[in-house]
């Protein structure tokens, strides 16, 4: 690293250039992986908090299993409770509709499942529990009146922040969920079963025509998360490649720039391995940097952003991303390592540099 | 000291090969400058190479210090380059980022086994190797600071300061005027006898000749003569 040091002392200028260039690179994966997360944490984190080992979905027909369009009957439930292994299954019901709070109206998502799980859920029939959302967005507190499809119900309690496919979610009873969900045009069969327990998955859900699914995998069965997750972590795999390729381009230029110097070191005795852990020592401070001023920038962003916008500010979504820059930034310049490898020490005989 | 023992070089020139060096053998002893001198095209450079451990001879041995190095690898050569043997290129060479101390003690930072003593005997040394080309007011400059003449000292200082027994000059004075060409001629040849260098410099200009122990005439790849100067 002696020599590495000190061209990044003496070329401070174009080392800055494309630092800058990795910071902000940097700053526009992490904001859109914060962007990500904060959008799948507003698609999913009703799912995500359902006590479960597995999920069961009944699928339609060939088509794979969605939350959208699965209902479970009587005997599945049942079939599903006496399979050995089993130590609870809770069934739940997932509608979306609209609700008018005291401050406003608002689309939520309705679960519906009886109390006694980590879920939040009321004991009474005419009762709901709101998550934080959709307190804040019905300007409805404990003790209010909340109209769904034509019925009252009384605010029981505001509990954490679960939301489904974007809509604030309001609990019900799993009675009070089944006669509603019948006159907004449902079947008031559940959707979904959370079970828990160790049961010899494949063979139970094979039996009984369900699909188990861990929650995180289950994700996949909601439509809207499929294709927005998708798309931004398209866009955020393109990052990765622009970045490497930019930082690659970069070093190999830089290195060709040098090549002389690197045949007149090999021609005084410089071991390839020093050679090369000088370049790689190079690109690895250049990254570090760069990637450390854009995860900064991300945070402080971020942290601003975090009102207005879906935004999670986590390790997930500032230090993943920072690593695989880093280590895709440091493969972009082991292809400028061929000039090093390759240089011939003869070449700076004779050279009239 | 060096030997090349009957070595001989060709290049490949489409399906034919050019011999560059011919069967030659040459001795430098420490303490002495050789000069190989001889008309453009002559096999001088070649020869320099071949005694530089940067190309492997197509026949004979170069025995360096006691070690033959056509027996070695290209990493083994590297080795030996680093430990042994101090070149001097035709332009001094020198890294544009470091400044003329960092010139001669990068010379310690060339990998290999043996860094941290290295790095310490190399420290050791670099003020008075300035000091000893007239540079030492001068430890702080880069490259882009000083004269040709000053850089060709620094370039003979970093050959110097890993303590070679072996030092291989090319053409030092071709980029320099006659004036500076002498200086630098004269510095060569006292730090040769000061440190008891075996020192083979290749020169087409005779009129420095008087820097010179010996000479060896290079024509045709063949060293035809061998004087006393």
């Amino acid at each position: 690293m002696y020599v590495a040091w000190r061209d990044l002392r003496f070329a401070r200028g174009r080392f800055a250039l494309i630092g800058a260039v990795v910071a902000l690179i940097t700053l526009l994966v992490g904001f859109l992986s914060g962007l990500t997360g904060g959008l799948a944490a507003q698609n999913v984190s009703a799912v995500l908090a359902l006590p479960a080992d597995r999920l069961v979905l009944h699928p339609v027909g060939d088509a794979a299993a969605t939350f959208a369009d699965s209902t479970i009957d009587q005997s599945t439930v049942d079939a599903w409770r006496s399979a050995p292994g089993v130590d609870a299954v809770t069934p739940v019901g997932i509608a979306q509709t609209r609700a008018e709070g005291p401050g406003a109206s608002t689309a939520v998502a309705l679960f519906g499942l009886d109390a006694g799980t980590s879920f939040p859920a009321p004991r009474r029939d005419d009762e709901i529990d709101l998550s934080a959302g959709a307190s804040k967005d019905l300007g409805a507190v404990v003790g209010d009146s909340v109209t769904i499809a034509g019925s009252a119900y009384r605010v029981a309690a505001i509990g954490g922040d679960e939301w489904y496919s974007h809509t604030p979610v309001v609990t019900l009873t799993a009675t009070a969920w089944a006669a509603l969900d019948e006159r907004l045009g449902g079947t008031g069969q559940p959707t979904v079963l959370a079970v828990s327990g160790s049961p010899a998955w494949d063979t139970v859900a094979a039996d009984t025509g369900t699909a188990a699914s861990t929650p995180l995998s289950s994700l996949t069965a909601l439509s809207t998360f499929r294709s927005e997750i998708g798309s931004l972590a398209l866009m955020i795999a393109m990052l990765f490649g622009v970045s490497a390729l930019v930082v690659g381009a970069f070093f190999t230029v830089w290195t060709m720039q040098r090549s002389a110097d690197i045949a007149v070191l090999k021609a005084l005795g410089a071991s390839t391995p020093a050679l090369v852990l000088d370049a790689l020592g190079q690109a690895t401070v250049v990254l570090v940097l760069g990637v450390g001023v854009g995860i900064g920038l991300t945070a402080l962003l971020g942290a601003l952003a975090g009102g207005a916008l879906p935004f999670v500010l986590s390790p997930l979504t500032t230090l993943a991303p920072a690593a695989v820059m880093i280590v895709l930034g440091l493969l972009g310049a082991a292809v400028s390592l061929r000039t090093v490898t390759s240089s011939d020490p003869l070449t700076a005989l004779g050279s009239t540099r | 000291m060096i030997l090349l023992d009957d070595v001989t070089l060709t290049y490949p020139d489409g399906d034919a090969r050019v011999t560059a060096v011919d069967h030659v053998t040459l001795e430098g002893r420490p303490g002495v400058v050789t000069g190989i001198t001889g008309p453009s095209g002559s096999g001088k450079s070649s020869l320099l190479a071949l005694a530089a451990t940067l190309i492997r001879p197509d026949s004979g041995r170069v025995i360096v210090d006691g070690v033959d190095a056509t027996g070695l690898d290209a990493a083994g050569r590297t080795g030996l380059r680093r430990e042994r043997i101090g070149i001097v290129f035709q332009q001094p060479q020198l890294l544009p980022s470091l400044t003329a101390r960092e010139q001669l003690r990068v010379m310690a930072e060339l990998g290999g086994r043996g860094l941290r003593e290295r790095r310490a005997a190399v420290r050791g040394r670099v003020d008075e190797l300035l000091d000893a080309v007239g540079l030492g007011d001068h430890a702080d400059r880069r490259p882009a600071q000083l004269s040709g003449g000053q850089r060709q000292r620094v370039a003979i200082a970093r050959a110097l300061v890993h303590e070679p027994r072996v030092l291989v000059v090319d053409e030092p004075t071709s980029a320099l005027d006659s004036a500076r060409g002498a200086e630098i001629m004269a510095l060569i040849s006292r730090l040769t006898h000061e440190r008891d260098t075996a020192t083979l410099l290749v020169t087409h200009d005779l009129v420095h000749a008087g820097a010179l122990d010996e000479t060896v005439e290079v024509v045709d790849g063949r060293a035809s003569r061998v004087a006393a100067v």
